[in-house]
């Protein structure tokens, strides 16, 4: 942390003290809100992302991000609040994927419809959008999100709902574990299985429309997949994975805010990156050992 | 509706690029790489912004990208059949690498600004000039052909891998092979009608194919025949209200006749979907 630190203010040509650097991170509130929020941000992504990465289901969280964009497209049309166009579509886009993926067609299926309501629901966006004339302008803020500009009251509700959705998985954390890794045992144990599907969904619905309105649809997306990717190459067991996955999304996070301050660079970049890359690290080392282990065994069965 | 220049641009544009992703797409729905379509549409909106701020050749950024991202997600994945998570991460880091090229382009020409990520995004299938609507054919007969010629043994490694594998078929060079040409296809979609368009026109014509036969030839027909039909729908529905979009027109219609594939194969055997449905609560 100190060397990309340093290294961050010869970017700059600030100074060589890194506590110094480290001082002026929190010297301004926008920062400390930033920081704050991405906080929060990061452990609701770390959490709900462990699980949507267990359940497969990173193609339906990508299409549920993506149908806020329609949600708050036909708010501003009707003159609505935006959050009613937001929960509203996020609601019925899960409850359309549960269906989806209680049906219990093929994979191939699966991902055709899919596909096909995640495009439903960017063309309606586009539609709402140019029916309305001219909001095209927030459509990039809407997409990628100004991390800076976050005020105390958005830290608030960001907290008030990340709080919400971490519980209630936390609540449901067992069932949901045991549906989401076995669901035809659990569904004979007794374990509501599509009931806590559709609940899972609704749950990551609702939290990335909030927090994609505050922080933009790539960071949420971002924190929710990489870093809980990395917790599944690291470790399969529940309790574990999911400590790391928050890890990961925290320190990815820490490091992007404080890169991004001491850079002209957007945030988003530098989260992203720094996390794919040590996903591709995690992945490449894996694949490495798993060699030598395999021409370990190979020298010993030729001795 | 033909006498005007851009609606014939169009027209012929968007039959061939509907043809590419109607015949694309059939595989990509039996392969179930939907996903993978998304995220090479987002590669190359990066593509794009990336060549745009190295002031490189703008088509030649976008191919290059979706391209080397197929290959990426084939390499990734297992079996050259790049998975959910794999793909979530490189999308993720592409999304990223987009947001850093478009904060360097609107900074380096601020007449410019973020209206060329939309265009990108949504494309702009009214705006075609001749050289675009010749490059789209050409590389739609390209990508079409190509397909063709690896549709035999590609359907073999795409129903059974083990038993592909085990034939002798190179299971893992066709699947790279198979991501590539999504790429290939996904900038000429993305330079043509938009990212947005894409990915529709990818899931929509091919899943509503592949409910209605399983025959493969035939499904690859069909999927082709729904997808140059949405475009030719859509495009008319927007010249007759010219309020409506043109992209959002298409994929309306894509999905209008998905929805209609499923409502014709339950009813046609409706006992068969309803129990369907019951093995999906019970079983």
């Amino acid at each position: 942390m100190a060397t990309a630190m340093v290294e961050a203010a010869i970017f700059q040509g600030l100074s060589w003290n890194p506590l110094a650097d480290l001082r002026e991170l929190f010297a301004y509130p926008f920062m400390v809100n930033a920081l704050e929020a991405g906080t929060i941000v990061a452990v609701m992504g770390g959490v709900i992302g462990w699980f949507m990465v267990l359940r497969r289901q990173t193609f339906a969280g990508h299409t549920l991000s993506v149908i806020a964009f329609p949600g708050a497209a036909a708010a501003s049309l009707a003159g609505l609040p935006l959050a009613v166009g937001y929960f509203g579509f996020c609601g019925l886009g899960a409850l359309a994927l549960a269906g989806i993926a209680g049906s219990r067609r093929s994979l191939s299926a699966e991902s055709a419809a899919i596909g096909s309501l995640q495009a439903l629901a960017l063309a309606l966006g586009f539609l709402f959008v140019s029916l309305y004339h001219g909001v095209l302008n927030g459509l990039d803020s809407l997409l990628f999100g100004t991390f800076l500009g976050i005020t105390g009251r958005q830290v608030t509700v960001l907290l008030a709902v990340a709080a919400a959705a971490v519980a209630l998985v936390a609540i449901a954390a067992r069932p949901l574990f045991f549906a989401s890794v076995d669901g035809d045992v659990a569904r004979a144990r007794g374990v509501p299985v599509r009931a806590l599907g559709f609940g899972f969904l609704l749950v990551l619905g609702l939290s990335v429309a909030e927090t994609s309105q505050i922080t933009g649809a790539l960071l949420v997306f971002a924190l929710l997949v990489t870093p809980a990717a990395t917790a599944h190459q690291l470790t399969p067991r529940p309790g574990l994975g999911i400590a790391l996955s928050v890890t990961l999304a925290l320190a990815v996070t820490w490091l992007g805010l404080a890169l991004a301050y001491f850079s002209i660079y957007p945030v988003g970049f530098y989260v992203t990156s720094l996390s794919f890359g040590l996903y591709l690290l995690v992945r490449v080392s894996r694949a490495l050992a798993s060699r030598r282990r395999t021409t370990g065994r190979l020298a010993l069965e030729a001795a | 509706m033909f006498a005007h220049e851009f609606m014939r641009h169009a027209l012929i544009a968007g039959s061939f690029v509907g043809l590419a992703c109607g015949l694309v797409g059939y595989f990509v729905v039996l392969r179930a790489q939907v996903f993978a379509g998304d995220a090479l549409s987002h590669v190359a909106f990066t593509g794009a912004l990336a060549a745009a701020v190295l002031g490189l050749n703008i088509l030649a950024g976008l191919f290059a990208a979706t391209i080397l991202g197929g290959i990426i997600m084939g390499i990734l994945g297992d079996k050259a059949r790049a998975d959910d998570v794999t793909i979530g991460s490189l999308f993720a880091w592409t999304l990223g690498l987009g947001v850093l090229f478009l904060t360097i382009f609107t900074t380096q020409d601020s007449a410019g600004n973020g209206t060329a990520g939309v265009r990108v995004l949504f494309g702009s299938i009214f705006g075609l000039s001749t050289t675009d609507v010749r490059n789209a054919v050409v590389l739609a007969v390209l990508a079409g052909a190509l397909l063709l010629a690896i549709a035999r043994p590609l359907l073999f490694a795409s129903l059974d891998t083990a038993v592909a594998a085990a034939q002798g078929v190179p299971v893992r060079a066709l699947g790279l092979v198979f991501l590539a040409l999504l790429g290939l296809v996904s900038a000429q979609a993305t330079q043509a009608v938009g990212a947005l368009l894409l990915l529709g026109l990818l899931a929509a014509p091919a899943g509503a194919a592949h409910r209605l036969t399983t025959r493969p030839y035939l499904g690859l027909a069909l999927s082709a025949l729904f997808s140059v039909g949405s475009i030719w729908i859509g495009l008319t529905l927007s010249y007759v209200f010219p309020t409506l979009p043109p992209s959002s027109m298409i994929i309306a219609a894509a999905v209008g006749v998905y929805v209609l594939a499923l409502a014709t194969t339950a009813a046609r055997d409706p006992s068969a979907f309803w129990l369907r449905q019951a093995n999906g609560n019970v079983a």
